[in-house]
């Protein structure tokens, strides 16, 4: 999980390296490092260099490499799960036999469930909220501030090390005896807390929390040190309003994780106690499961399972914007630069992110509008819901308010950040219904919410990472990635995200449920396994597409043409440091003359003004 | 090449409409509704419908031609503008109106459907339920109050897997579980309610049309989940009348034979 050593400097004028090493990066000389040279230079052997780094560049391409590696497995995962669904019970070819001998073969009903629960749990807490925040995150921040680092480094290092656990943790349930954890993503208590209730709610649920409890301490000690790096460790007249939108929507992305993780932090230690200790917090009273009166529900449990919905999505609703804003802020960025355009309407657009961001507290009711929870607060929690599409509305016209007139490279960074807005405008919309509570009675629960939550983190999010690391490779590893396999790339994936998820709509306005392993015995169902099978067939196509993403990847990691410092003639502080930027990132004094999206002013000699340019 | 890429983003909202044309042949569609409160949920979903596919296609389309126009190779700059205020304005104080139109529009349906102060007072009410509805892992079970009309006294009649209730009559029944999370969904009825244990839930609903309906569990509750199936089958009084009477005979028996 290591990247290659980065590549020599590439003729600018960074300063020589002080020890004259010729492995040593073009920045490591830079004036304002010279202490810590002192202490550790020499001694910086290959496991202080890039696995206990502090350095914010190492610990964000640590966060992606495993984003990246996890993510194969939840696609796994999601291949699995559609074996199923396009024919339940049917021998999985080749790999059916050494997964599941004990089973013939097949999935059984209790492995399904630990499919989905797991391929979400991966994909959001080990996948998306890393590499979004973790990756990105610790990358883009510092560089595009014009700071040599982190506010607290070793802060930083302890929250890519506290990943290690989670991951542990999150795995671990696949080899102890009941299985994972299979009470879904959202563990809804009783079903997670009573033991004989399900296999998974052995030890596997209480090893799934533990991944969740160390996730979220990863996530705590990133957000504490991306709000403070942001607040304090500006370049020089890089005021708030001259941030790039990637800065600003990181920023309030950790806002809002600081203060909304500390409530998911302590409800899963509340499902965990009432585990282990039979508390008794989310377990009412007297339940009789699987025929027996388990302990926890005795006289003394009194607990509320609609106290830990509250907490969860209280949680869990802030956490679908840290899954996004990111994204948002990467398209404004890309979509700016390869349109050669300044973002139409900056401020707006810091305000609607705001905006989101505060609703984002007060809309978590609308997971729960047929939980039994009082109809009248499902009334104002869709006043709430609703009007948070306004301002990702409003989002999306400046997007196309900033491609209307440009001159738009059709490059794979482009490709997949307009493929964003076009996937988002779709999931955002599709939130509407949702929040509509009579609607939602009907289409809670069903393959609506799945294809809404897909469009917005798959189609939206994901792409938005694939633009983000097509945009950014150059930056991070000195060399650009294969054009026209990036655009082949696109191509495949875009048509077949849209062939798996744009049907699913269709599957839920028919009725069907999410989470079942064999619908067809319904017979309301019945006649939806052809296009299931479509789906199916359309998602394996999907996830043999990225394979022109991996060669890609590892190829222009290796052989991939190196580019200077500004490859895209970009106007973000980033593009100042040397490519790849060396410890300490830049290798001359910044200060900044003016906002991030200059591009196109008549006046100008170049079609850019870079920030740090007078 | 440019050509290429503004029809591949053009054709998300062709599928969209073909798939919305077409859905009704597939099956791909609403299944036919029988309840008396449905229709009024329908006209909420297309009201929806409508706001979005004019937005949807809107914006989809703009894009695909920007992206096609704008990426013609040309050696001039682009426009240098930061933004307009006042079609800013205009494109916000539109949607939060229909926002807030769509928001309010469905307050009465849903006042209907779910506030206790509006349920049904007939033959069946709150105080006096049609049955209780149980679930549990992983069957579903109706509870009929037997002769005293109270739930939960000697003369209870259990009918496990099927829920029978008369036609076009307004139905209240009970719903619990006895374990975990489960939710009771029939897709006819435009109805879906969560059993949530430690709570008895009261739902009503008013079916239309005689039949045998699925009754889904739709919230995850273990392994056996996808298998949680039931019934609902609506009938006329008559035969209504005749369910309660042998359900009454079968419980009688029994328990005759259980005293000896
Ligand atoms: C326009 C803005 C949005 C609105 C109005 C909206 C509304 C909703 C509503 C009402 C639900 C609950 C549906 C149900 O369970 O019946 C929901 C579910 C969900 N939404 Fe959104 N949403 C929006 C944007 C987003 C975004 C940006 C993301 C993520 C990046 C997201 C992720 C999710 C997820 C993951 C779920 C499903 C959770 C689960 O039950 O497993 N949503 N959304
Ligand atoms: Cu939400
Ligand atoms: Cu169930």
């Amino acid at each position: 999980m290591t990247p290659p050593p980065p590549p020599p400097p590439n003729g600018h004028a960074a300063a020589p390296p002080i020890h004259g090493a010729p492995h040593v990066a073009p920045g490591e000389g830079a004036p304002g490092t010279v202490r810590e040279h002192h202490e550790d230079h020499h001694e910086l052997g290959f496991l202080r260099k890039y696995v206990f780094s502090v350095d914010h560049k190492v610990i964000g391409i640590q966060f992606l490499f495993s984003g990246l590696i996890f993510m194969v497995l939840g696609g796994l995962m999601a291949m699995a799960i559609r074996w199923q669904l396009a024919w339940p019970w049917t021998e999985m070819p080749v790999v059916g036999r050494l997964l599941f001998p004990q089973t013939g073969k097949v999935i059984s009903p209790e492995f399904y469930t630990v499919l989905f629960t797991m391929h979400g749990t991966v994909m959001i807490f080990f996948v998306i909220i890393p590499l979004l925040t973790g990756a990105f995150g610790n990358y883009l921040i510092p560089t595009m501030i014009g700071a040599p680092d982190m506010a607290f480094p070793k802060l930083n290092m302890f929250s890519y090390w506290a990943m290690i656990p989670a991951f542990v943790c999150g795995m671990a349930g696949f080899f102890i005896e009941g299985g994972a954890a299979a009470a879904g993503w959202t563990a809804y208590p009783p079903l997670s807390t009573i033991e004989s209730a399900a296999p998974g709610s052995m030890s596997g649920q209480t090893f799934w929390l533990l991944a969740l409890t160390f996730v979220g301490l990863s996530s705590m000690m990133g957000a504490v040190n991306y709000v403070t790096t942001v607040v304090k460790m500006r370049a020089p007249g890089l005021t708030m309003m001259r941030l790039p939108l990637t800065i600003w929507a990181l920023f309030i992305a950790a806002l809002l994780q600081l203060f909304a993780l500390p409530v998911l932090t302590s409800a899963s230690i509340m499902q965990i106690l009432d585990r282990v200790a039979d508390t008794g917090f989310f377990t009412p009273t007297n339940l009789v499961v699987n025929n027996l009166t388990p302990d926890a529900t005795g006289a003394a449990a009194g607990g509320q399972p609609l106290l830990w919905q509250h907490l969860f999505w209280f949680y869990s609703h802030p956490a679908v914007y840290i899954m996004v804003l990111p994204a948002m802020g990467f398209a404004s960025d890309i979509l700016a630069t390869h349109a050669r355009k300044p973002i139409f309407g900056y401020k707006p657009m810091v305000y609607s992110m705001s905006a989101i961001a505060g609703l984002g507290f007060i809309v978590w009711g609308h997971h729960m509008f047929t939980s039994g929870m009082n109809p009248k607060l499902g009334m104002t929690f869709m006043v709430s819901t609703v009007m948070i599409a306004l301002p990702s509305a409003i989002k999306v016209f400046n997007w196309l308010g900033t491609l209307w007139g440009g001159r738009i490279r059709l490059n794979s960074p482009m490709l997949f950040a307009s493929a964003f807005v076009s996937m988002f405008i779709i999931g955002g919309l599709s939130g509407i219904w949702m929040a509509a509570t009579p609607v939602d009675v009907y289409i809670h629960d069903t393959y609506i919410v799945v294809a809404h939550f897909h469009y917005v983190v798959f189609a939206g999010s994901v792409f938005a990472i694939f633009a983000a690391i097509y945009h950014w490779f150059p930056k991070m590893f000195g060399r650009m990635m294969n054009e026209t396999l990036g655009k082949l790339h696109f191509l495949g994936t875009f048509v077949f995200t849209n062939l798996v998820f744009y049907m699913m709509h269709q599957l839920g306005v028919a009725g069907l449920m999410r989470r079942t392993a064999d619908p067809y015995a319904y017979e309301v169902y019945a006649h939806l396994q052809p296009l299931n099978q479509f789906i199916s067939m359309a998602a394996f196509s999907l996830f043999i597409w990225q394979l022109f993403f991996v060669v890609n990847f590892f190829h222009s990691l290796f052989f991939g043409k190196r580019v200077g410092r500004n490859p895209w003639q970009a106007c973000s502080l980033e593009w100042a440091a040397p490519s790849p930027p060396g410890h300490g990132n830049f290798d001359r004094e910044l200060s900044v003359h003016r906002g991030p999206y200059e591009y196109a002013a008549p006046e100008a000699d170049e079609d850019y003004q870079p920030q740090w340019e007078k | 090449m440019r050509l290429l890429y503004a029809l591949l983003l053009l054709l998300v909202p062709v599928l969209g409409v073909y798939t919305f044309v077409t859905a009704d042949q597939h099956g791909w569609w609403f299944p036919d509704n029988v309840s008396t409160y449905g229709p009024s949920i329908d006209r909420l979903f297309y009201l929806i419908q409508a706001m979005v596919a004019i937005t949807f296609i809107g914006t989809e389309v703009l894009l695909a031609w920007f992206m096609y126009k704008y990426s013609k190779r040309r050696d001039d700059r682009g426009v240098f503008s930061h933004g307009n205020h006042k079609l800013e304005m205009v494109w916000t104080a539109i949607p939060a109106v229909l926002l807030l139109v769509i928001a309010f529009a469905q307050m009465g349906t849903w006042a209907e459907i779910k506030f206790q102060k509006g349920f049904p007072d007939g033959e069946f009410s709150m105080d006096r339920p049609i049955a209780e509805v149980v679930a549990s892992q992983f069957d579903w079970r109706a509870i009929y109050p037997g002769e005293d009309g109270v739930i939960g006294t000697m003369d209870d009649l259990e009918n496990p897997f099927e829920f029978v209730v008369p036609v076009d009559e307004d139905v209240v029944f009970n719903l619990r579980s006895r374990d975990v999370i489960h939710a009771f969904f029939v897709p006819q009825f435009r109805l879906k309610q969560d059993a949530l244990p430690g709570h008895t839930i009261p739902v009503w609903f008013n079916a239309t049309e005689e039949g045998v309906y699925d009754l889904i569990c739709a919230e995850l509750c273990g392994w056996g989940h996808y298998k949680m199936a039931g019934r609902v089958r609506v009938v006329s009084r008559p035969e209504y009348d005749q369910f309660l009477a042998d359900l009454d005979q079968e419980w009688f028996s029994n328990g005759m034979e259980e005293v000896q």
